[in-house]
């Protein structure tokens, strides 16, 4: 983060302002991704006047940085008139889409209302195994022309991949194509539960030697020694800082008008539907309880060596059943990257031998054993 | 720049109040600046019709102690560098709410 922006999320959390929100316009899809946390049947989306509306309590209580996210945005019929509505109240605006009903025109108006970036997902370079994953046959052309099209107007674009047993070769070659299309890159190395919970979908995720490899590539992580450094324990000042954005300076709204503190962390914290979205952002009980939450009030990370490094996502740990517990995904990320195991981890370790009948101490007769 | 500019906010920005603080970005190459209160005070006034002198003497010069020359050519360098970086439009004649968005256009 420049010095700027941490300057600006300084004065956000000071005054209390959502600098972020992810508004999610439907949850309709043209996709059908087997990772999907997403049900993608239309339960009541929010009208056109009743976004505007959103929009404009949003500008008032200071959001900046505004993600329009789905399903797939393009579905709405009204996107365009929202979109130019939202550029109208000066959000920056990030994009998120497969862009396959992006054609020359929805291109050329993009450009025009100064969207600050278009996030594509492409989850493989090659078809078969892409389209397999959006399970719309053509879909990985589509997106790259999309693509081509939107670079063509100057306009920024990302790539987004999402690591998974089936396309856990591929991050190179999606990275290399983002090259060659003049776009960026990123990669997403978890598997979110759905957002009813259901942890089904958890079984994409690739296993611990690939997460390793992924975290010891040094054209995506850097400084791979720095990186993947042991941890060094928690500092009592690290103790008393804020998890992540979500909820301090960021939330999610989804297309029924539904407020979570993010997108990754569906607690229920009111429907502007019914409250003003101001009104719910400072005074929601549960956003507050979120706000409230520091390292030290968690009683196995604080006591964790990787405290003060891990990126523990608050949501995932709600998912699991505890807002301040772990979240074990970011602990196996830890692992995966250090070899270094979390508390979490080692109970867990520690819960699956006496549950497997097996000694937690256990002496091996060194004569047994080939000595 | 004219003696008498008149000054509009380019459409091509994204921009927010932060407490007495102002943050703009440029929608061309995502460039983030922050305004301080003075500054913020006439980024909210500039409307492409008001010359930039009146918003000088009726804002800020009433907000705060200052000759209105000092103020005037404080506020000539800001707008000066904004319009630098295309977040301001300047002109000499009173600037349309349509020409601010054929700016704002590739």
């Amino acid at each position: 983060m420049s010095g700027l922006m941490a300057e600006m999320v300084g004065k956000a959390l000071k005054h209390n302002i959502p600098l972020s929100v992810q508004l999610d316009l439907t949850y309709r899809c043209n996709e059908r991704c087997i990772h999907c946390y997403l049900d993608h049947d239309d339960h009541g989306e929010m009208t056109t006047l009743e976004i505007k509306d959103l929009l404009d309590q949003m500008a008032d209580a200071g959001v900046f940085y505004l993600t329009i996210s789905g399903g797939e945005i393009l579905m709405r019929r009204d996107f365009f008139e929202i979109l130019e509505y939202a550029r109208a109240r000066t959000f920056s605006i990030k994009l998120k889409t497969n862009g396959i009903l992006i054609r020359k025109k929805e291109a050329d108006r993009i450009k025009e209302l100064g969207v600050e970036s278009v996030q594509i997902s492409i989850y493989s370079h090659i078809p078969e195994v892409h389209d397999a994953i959006t399970k719309l046959p053509g879909s990985l052309a589509g997106s790259i022309e999309a693509v081509r099209r939107l670079r063509e107007h100057g306009i920024h674009v990302v790539l987004a991949d999402v690591l998974m047993l089936s396309n856990a070769n591929d991050y190179a070659g999606v990275r290399a194509l983002a090259a060659e299309l003049g776009a960026k890159f990123t990669l997403d190395p978890t598997i979110t539960p759905m957002m009813d919970g259901n942890r089904g979908v958890l079984g994409l995720n690739v296993d611990e030697s690939a997460l390793r490899e992924v975290f010891r590539n040094e054209s995506l992580v850097g400084n791979v020694e720095e990186f993947c450094a042991p941890p060094q324990g928690v500092e009592e000042s690290a103790l008393d800082m804020l998890p992540c954005s979500a909820g301090h300076t960021a939330c999610y709204v989804s297309p029924y008008g539904d407020v979570y503190p993010c997108v990754q962390f569906p607690l229920p914290c009111g429907n502007v539907r019914r409250t003003k979205f101001a009104e719910i952002w400072r005074n929601s009980p549960q956003l507050l309880e979120v706000r409230s939450i520091t390292l030290r009030d968690m009683p196995s990370c604080s006591a964790c060596t990787h405290g003060g490094t891990c990126t523990r996502c608050p949501g995932l740990a709600y998912l699991e059943g505890n807002m301040r517990g772990p979240s074990s995904q970011d602990c196996e990320k830890s692992y995966a990257r250090t070899g270094v195991m979390s508390e979490n981890l080692k109970t867990k370790k520690a819960s699956a031998l006496l549950a497997a009948g097996a000694p937690l101490i256990q002496i091996q007769n060194l004569q047994s054993a080939g000595l | 720049m004219s003696d008498k500019p008149y000054v509009a906010r380019s459409a091509a920005i994204a921009a927010r109040v932060l407490g007495d603080e102002t943050m703009v970005m440029s929608a061309g190459d995502s460039t983030l600046f922050t305004l301080d209160p003075v500054a913020t005070l006439i980024w909210e006034s500039v409307d492409g019709l008001t010359p930039l002198e009146d918003i000088v003497q009726t804002k800020v010069c009433a907000q705060y102690d200052v000759s209105l020359e000092e103020a005037l050519n404080d506020a000539k360098l800001l707008v000066e560098q904004l319009a630098g970086h295309g977040l301001l439009l300047l002109s000499d004649q009173p600037i349309a709410q349509s020409a601010k968005l054929e700016e704002a256009k590739p």
